[in-house]
């Protein structure tokens, strides 16, 4: 009797984490407005930081970088200029990724190409068209009438995800600029400080609060609506503000960056030799808080989409 | 005071009492390191962790910190396994004793200093007590590779000997225990060297972050190299040790043997290899594939071993009566089974992901190789961890339901867990990534479940020896006392043989 009894508590524990699952793709969030100006940009200015988990005091020149990740409002309105001036296509497009060539229905445009060594593991990007979004998926914050895009209202202020790093290029490239360094990003997220010989481990400091920013079982207010894995916030959410009764601390970065520590990965525009890996900053709402230490990255192929990553540009 | 001092030396004089102690002292810091990470952070428990014992937790140390972690739990179990070895191998007494203290001294001071220096603030003389415990740890192993010396003539086998032997009667399962005795000797004198440019050149990163640079340095390949060696080598170690708990013999010992001497030369050498030659991983696979066959063929062996037993009294046994009797006992059963479950959890893994890494780990992000990566090893740690348990388990008299039931938990439970956790780091190849929540939160769940109430039964485990050991005539007065007579029995056999040495000697000069 006892022993069913173990092995029935077993089997309703397993039913009911399976049971209350939703999909992210079929989440609709209430629109919440933090009040970020997502069209701002901070300037960075020329000098040395400390670069890396090892603190190596490293020169960079001077830059303008986003305040925010680029929304999916944004990101729809690059996609209807593109369009119209013949920038991007819609339609069937050939996708490679390590040995696999699949085809997938979405927006894409041309690109030149990367140098390649044929070093060991070496993947080829080829020049051709390349996928900048998929829109048959599940997940992507954006509709496509047949004629132009728009953002999904709740979603229209989160950061823009399920976009390659083709499409992410193509955003900078196409209104001038381009995708933050690797030093750049970094710079920007945690500033030149040192506290006892260490630059800041987050934007804001030193220690992580939950309610410091997004990232998985922090519970933050989208979170507690479906579920620990979450989901993505608007941009500039960890304002400070308390929205519906969740209070959020002030979580910029020294240069008043939002969002460089968890929400989405944003895509580095760094094309290193003998891998072509694209490298991802930030962490996200997917991860646990040691990835959002402002020098952990993450890497995928530039074909690579998802709902936890995201972009922003700099000039 | 005779209290104490009776306990003092059952813990710290005989090879049960310092297996007890050791395996306390891996209770204790998977208790209260443990709860630094995973769900633990998410339910609060690590601010109370750090709150109350004041640790000094630098965001940029946190790798450092691992590191020396895994260090301090790898210098215990491998310092339980060598207590393992003394005792079961035959040696000199006075060579069990140098080598026990040894080694104890060596892994408490590694464990003590190490954690202190790690997670209560960088004192650098802790630092450098900590690189003695180690020192000490690595001067048992030289020792051990001493006594195991296959070579003695007292240690050679006879022609009719039921074991693998050499031609020349080279007892060939000692020299498995010796060549692995050697291999980790080299391969802990790589992480040393590297270890040793620390802050000149050589910066703390753990191997899973590195895994897509195209361009490593050499230390970062010895390092590599080593962490994959010693944990292979341990898995080796308690392999061999559970054969002869089980007195592996017979013709399928005479095919393990060779086998596994092969199989530990050769991944030593490409683990180690890594450093200089390309095609390194070549001289793995190969050298792997020896060793898991040996470990197949012991498997093969203690399970027909078990069915034999159980089925003594039946004429014709069918297929549920050998089936009862192989899972009759689950501490006799399962090291065996943890084997074999590895290969779906760890080596199928391992393989899969070389297979098919260009086709579908390389497709996915950094990320997810990395869980899959570090999934795979902290699975073939534990699963070594749960071995050693069932052993300690069954030195410890565990008898009737209590046996059945600490059995059962530890394979089933630690199975859930572990299996959870290869079909959550797999989970791209099954559900897309806006629909992961579910399965994360089902594996997690399981995971966190199955370990969580592994780690109760081992509390509950501790608990019940340490209750023991606060009785006049426990458990432990009987271990100690079995342990002294065979000691004593020992002696008594080496000092006969010594004294028909002098004799002879006598003998020969007085001609």
């Amino acid at each position: 009797m006892k022993r069913t009894l173990f092995i029935l508590t077993l089997l309703a524990l397993t039913l009911a984490a399976c049971g209350t699952a939703p999909s992210i793709g079929a989440i609709t969030p209430p629109f919440v407005d933090p009040g970020i100006d997502p069209e701002s940009w901070a300037v960075v200015p020329a000098g040395v930081f400390p670069y890396g988990q090892h603190d190596h005091m490293t020169e960079v020149n001077g830059y303008e970088i986003m305040v925010t990740d680029v929304t999916n409002e944004q990101y729809a309105r690059f996609l209807n200029e593109a369009l119209a001036d013949g920038t991007i296509q819609v339609g069937e497009v050939e996708v490679e990724a390590g040995e696999l060539v699949w085809r997938e229905t979405g927006v894409y445009g041309a690109y030149p190409g990367d140098p390649f060594n044929g070093y060991e593991h070496e993947e080829e990007i080829k020049a051709g068209n390349k996928l900048y979004i998929a829109t048959t998926i599940e997940g992507l914050r954006l509709t496509f009438d047949g004629t132009q895009f728009a953002a999904i209202h709740e979603y229209s202020n989160h950061p823009m995800t399920m976009v390659t790093w083709f499409g992410a290029n193509a955003y900078c490239q196409y209104y001038g600029w381009r995708l933050p360094t690797e030093i750049e990003w970094e710079k920007a997220a945690r500033g030149t400080e040192l506290v006892n010989g260490h630059g800041l481990p987050y934007p804001w400091g030193e220690h992580i609060e939950r309610n410091n920013a997004n990232y998985y079982s922090s519970f933050d207010l989208f979170e507690k609506m479906f579920g620990k894995l979450g989901n993505t916030t608007p941009v500039g959410f960890f304002n400070g503000k308390t929205y519906d009764g969740y209070a959020t601390l002030d979580s910029t970065s020294p240069y008043g960056l939002y969002d460089m520590a968890g929400n989405v990965w944003q895509w580095m525009g760094d094309d290193y030799p003998d891998q072509h890996y694209r490298m991802m900053r930030g962490g996200s709402f997917y991860t646990y808080e040691v990835d959002l230490r402002v020098w952990k990255n993450n890497s995928a192929g530039p074909q690579y989409y998802s709902p936890q990553v995201g972009f922003r540009c700099a000039r | 005071m005779q209290f104490v001092k009776d306990r003092f030396d059952y813990l710290f004089r005989s090879t049960r009492g310092l297996t007890l102690v050791a395996i306390a002292v891996v209770s204790v810091i998977t208790a209260i390191f443990g709860t630094l990470s995973g769900p633990m952070v998410e339910w609060g428990i690590k601010d109370i962790t750090v709150r109350v014992l004041g640790m000094k937790l630098v965001e940029a140390e946190r790798e450092g910190r691992i590191i020396m972690l895994y260090h301090t739990i790898a210098m215990t179990v491998t310092a339980i396994e060598v207590y393992f070895m003394t005792e079961m191998l035959s040696m000199k007494r006075h060579e069990q004793t140098i080598i026990n203290g040894v080694i104890t001294t060596g892994y408490l001071t590694a464990v003590i200093f190490g954690l202190l220096f790690a997670y209560w603030g960088h004192n650098f003389i802790f630092h450098g007590l900590f690189l003695v415990g180690q020192s000490l740890v690595f001067f048992a192993g030289i020792l051990l590779a001493i006594a195991l010396n296959p070579w003695k003539k007292e240690y050679l086998l006879d022609k009719d000997s039921p074991h693998a032997r050499s031609k020349g009667g080279l007892d060939l399962e000692r020299v498995a225990f010796f060549v692995m005795a050697i291999a980790m000797l080299i391969s802990a004198t790589f992480g040393a060297v590297t270890g040793s440019f620390w802050g000149n050149g050589h910066e703390t990163f753990l191997g899973e972050d590195l895994i897509r640079n195209p361009h490593k340095t050499e230390l970062q390949k010895a390092i590599i190299g080593h962490l994959h060696i010693m944990l292979t080598l341990l898995a080796v170690g308690i392999t061999l040790i559970v054969g002869r708990w089980v007195k592996f013999k017979g013709v399928l010992h005479k095919i393990a043997m060779p086998l596994m001497i092969i199989g530990i030369i050769g991944t030593t050498t490409g683990a180690l290899s890594v450093v200089w030659l390309e095609w390194a991983h070549t001289i793995i696979y190969v050298g792997s594939t020896f060793i898991m066959l040996a470990a197949l063929m012991w498997v093969i062996y203690s399970w027909d071993m078990l069915i034999k037993e159980g089925t003594a009294g039946i004429k014709k046994p069918n297929f549920f009566q050998k089936m009862g009797a192989l899972l009759k006992d689950p501490l006799k059963f399962g090291p065996g089974w943890q084997m074999v479950f590895m290969n779906f959890t760890v080596s199928g893994v391992g393989i899969f992901m070389a297979v098919k890494l260009e086709e579908i780990f390389r497709v996915w992000p950094h990320r997810e190789e990395r869980i899959t990566l570090t999934g795979h090893w902290h699975i073939l740690s534990a699963l070594v961890a749960t071995i050693i348990l069932m052993y300690f388990a069954d030195l410890s008299g565990l008898k009737g339901k209590v046996r059945k039931w600490f059995g059962w938990a530890i394979i089933i439970l630690s199975d859930v867990a572990f299996g959870s956790a290869t079909v959550f780091s797999m989970k791209r190849l099954f559900v897309d990534e806006i629909n992961q929540q579910g399965v994360v939160n089902t594996t997690m769940l399981l995971m966190d479940l199955g370990l969580g109430i592994v780690l109760v039964i081992l509390a509950m485990f501790m608990v019940w020896r340490l209750y023991d050991l606060l009785q006049k005539k426990g458990h432990w007065a009987n271990e100690y006392a079995a342990e002294r007579r065979l000691n004593a029995e020992t002696e008594l056999v080496e000092q006969k043989r010594k004294i028909e040495e002098l004799n002879a000697i006598l003998k020969e000069v007085s001609k």
